[in-house]
């Protein structure tokens, strides 16, 4: 039996086609996935992401705790900020991405993948070193509302003022009458606010935020937008573009790696690789043939293969079919010309600046 | 809701639909097939003159999020494929049996189409699927 979130009904009624996601139960889409996707760009869209977990690391000594697990650095952020960071192995490859919210040096909250939850979580039992992780995923419900109309209905919704909250910055308060945590993050490369909730209030902040943002045309989307939302960002998926195969410098997230700051799970594996070369790096592309390339498709220089596509799909607002994926790093300078196998077919490609979608 | 199945067509079981059209039969995706796909984005076709044979693969449709594969419905030689869906394949959503048709075959055995199953046929295949 899939696990649900407490939104599930909510979705049943909206009419969403239900998926199978890492053993959740979650909306694929409502409408249409590009529908969707356009209504992030150019309105609102509320998405529920309620199956992503989170983990406490509460008392004294949680910053320092926290900071030898991930790669980032929490000392060069002030409390009422996130932090998008990897929760690296000893090889400098991801058990996750995650961002980290911190409350104080006392309190960190680490938002996980939903598919790595338990995975995580014991990662962390095992090598924190101080304060203890708790498992509060259940707890929690978690509703995104993004895109350039994003701000105006949660605004609308809230005391709290929000220009007061900046990119990766968050504040406590009530978003109508439900405390949140009010995080002006996101997956989307949009303007927007991740809303963390209590489960049992998932549903009256979803409604409500449905029946306000009538006027703002707003529209539930589903993991299909959310996906193609993301990939014209090159924004990481795990399990796709990151994984515990490729180091944080392959996925090209060294501004997440602090290598100068005290010792992290990992490090000494990154220092190693950054004084030594990286060997393939990961890239955007877009296809100049015809065709869409996807996740494990392989990446031909002259025939041979070279490298995999981790992601691809065609982009809704770029209009273009583009791809990520891991290449030889002297095939990854912008311009660099390769093929993808597509069902037999080598369609030519070139490595383009990422990311694809610029706000206009 | 009620899926559009119109009466003088013949259907598969993988959700195309068949349309006797001279000695040639036009071909494509039913109502039922373009709304599981979702929003389509890219269809890959078959090339005019070449063979394709009944049941096998001959072409892709891919939405958003997934790869399916188009299965020929008849033994035969492809006369036409619908050179418009490369600039528009939305039109596999928005007019299924029209505009947004895939293929036209010459059967190599024109009464094979009379196996394929018939709009009530394929209704209750449609219901209990």
């Amino acid at each position: 039996m899939a696990r649900q979130t407490p939104l599930n009904a909510a979705h049943r009624k909206l009419g969403a086609r239900m998926v199978d996601f890492a053993g959740w139960d979650m909306p694929v889409q409502y409408s249409s996935v590009i529908g969707e996707h356009e209504a992030v760009r150019t309105g609102v869209g509320l998405f529920d992401v309620s199956h992503m977990g989170e983990v406490d690391f509460s008392g004294p000594g949680a910053l320092d705790t926290v900071n030898a697990l991930i790669s980032n650095d929490l000392t060069r952020i002030a409390d009422g900020q996130a932090l998008y960071a990897g929760l690296l192995d000893e090889r400098g490859t991801f058990v996750d991405d995650v961002v980290a919210y911190r409350f104080s040096p006392e309190r960190i909250l680490i938002c996980v993948n939903s598919s790595n939850r338990e995975k995580d979580v014991a990662w962390m039992k095992a090598h924190a070193k101080g304060v203890a992780p708790v498992d509060r995923s259940d707890d929690y419900a978690q509703i995104a509302v993004q895109g350039p109309k994003a701000t105006g209905l949660v605004q609308r919704m809230t005391k709290t003022d929000l220009s007061k909250i900046g990119t990766y910055r968050f504040a406590e308060g009530e978003v109508a009458g439900v405390k949140c945590l009010i995080s002006r993050t996101g997956y989307t490369g949009e303007d927007g606010f991740e809303l963390y909730s209590a489960a049992g209030d998932a549903v009256a902040l979803w409604d409500a935020l449905l029946t306000e943002g009538q006027q703002d045309g707003v529209k539930p989307c589903g993991l299909g937008a959310r996906d193609s939302l993301r990939t014209e960002m090159k924004y990481a998926l795990y399990g796709n573009d990151i994984d515990d195969q490729h180091t944080a410098l392959e996925a090209g997230l060294g501004w997440i790696v602090k290598l100068d700051k005290a010792a992290f799970i990992g490090k000494e594996a990154l220092v190693a690789q950054k004084a030594a070369g990286v060997k393939r790096k990961l890239v955007g592309f877009e296809l100049t043939g015809s065709g869409i390339p996807r996740h494990g498709y392989a990446i031909l220089k002259d025939g041979a293969p070279v490298g995999e596509v981790t992601s691809g799909t065609m982009g809704p607002t770029v209009k273009k079919a583009i791809g990520i994926g891991y290449v030889p790093t002297e095939l990854s300078a912008e311009g660099s010309t390769f093929d993808v196998d597509i069902r037999g077919r080598a369609v030519p490609a070139v490595v383009v600046k990422t990311p694809f979608y610029k706000k206009p | 809701m009620a899926d559009n199945i119109p009466g003088d067509l013949k259907y598969t079981r993988e959700h195309e639909w068949a349309r006797v059209q001279g000695t040639s039969v036009v071909v494509g995706v039913t109502q039922h097939a373009q709304e599981s796909l979702g929003d389509v984005v890219y269809v890959e076709l078959p090339k005019v003159g070449s063979m394709v044979t009944e049941g096998k693969q001959f072409g892709v449709i891919e939405s958003t999020k997934a790869v399916s594969e188009l299965y020929s419905p008849l033994t035969g030689k492809v006369v036409k494929v619908n050179d418009g869906l490369s600039d528009n394949p939305s039109t596999v959503n928005t007019d299924p049996y029209g505009e947004g048709w895939i293929v036209e075959i010459e059967p190599s055995d024109p009464k094979q189409v009379d196996g394929l199953l018939d709009a009530a046929a394929y209704t209750a295949l449609v219901q209990n699927s």
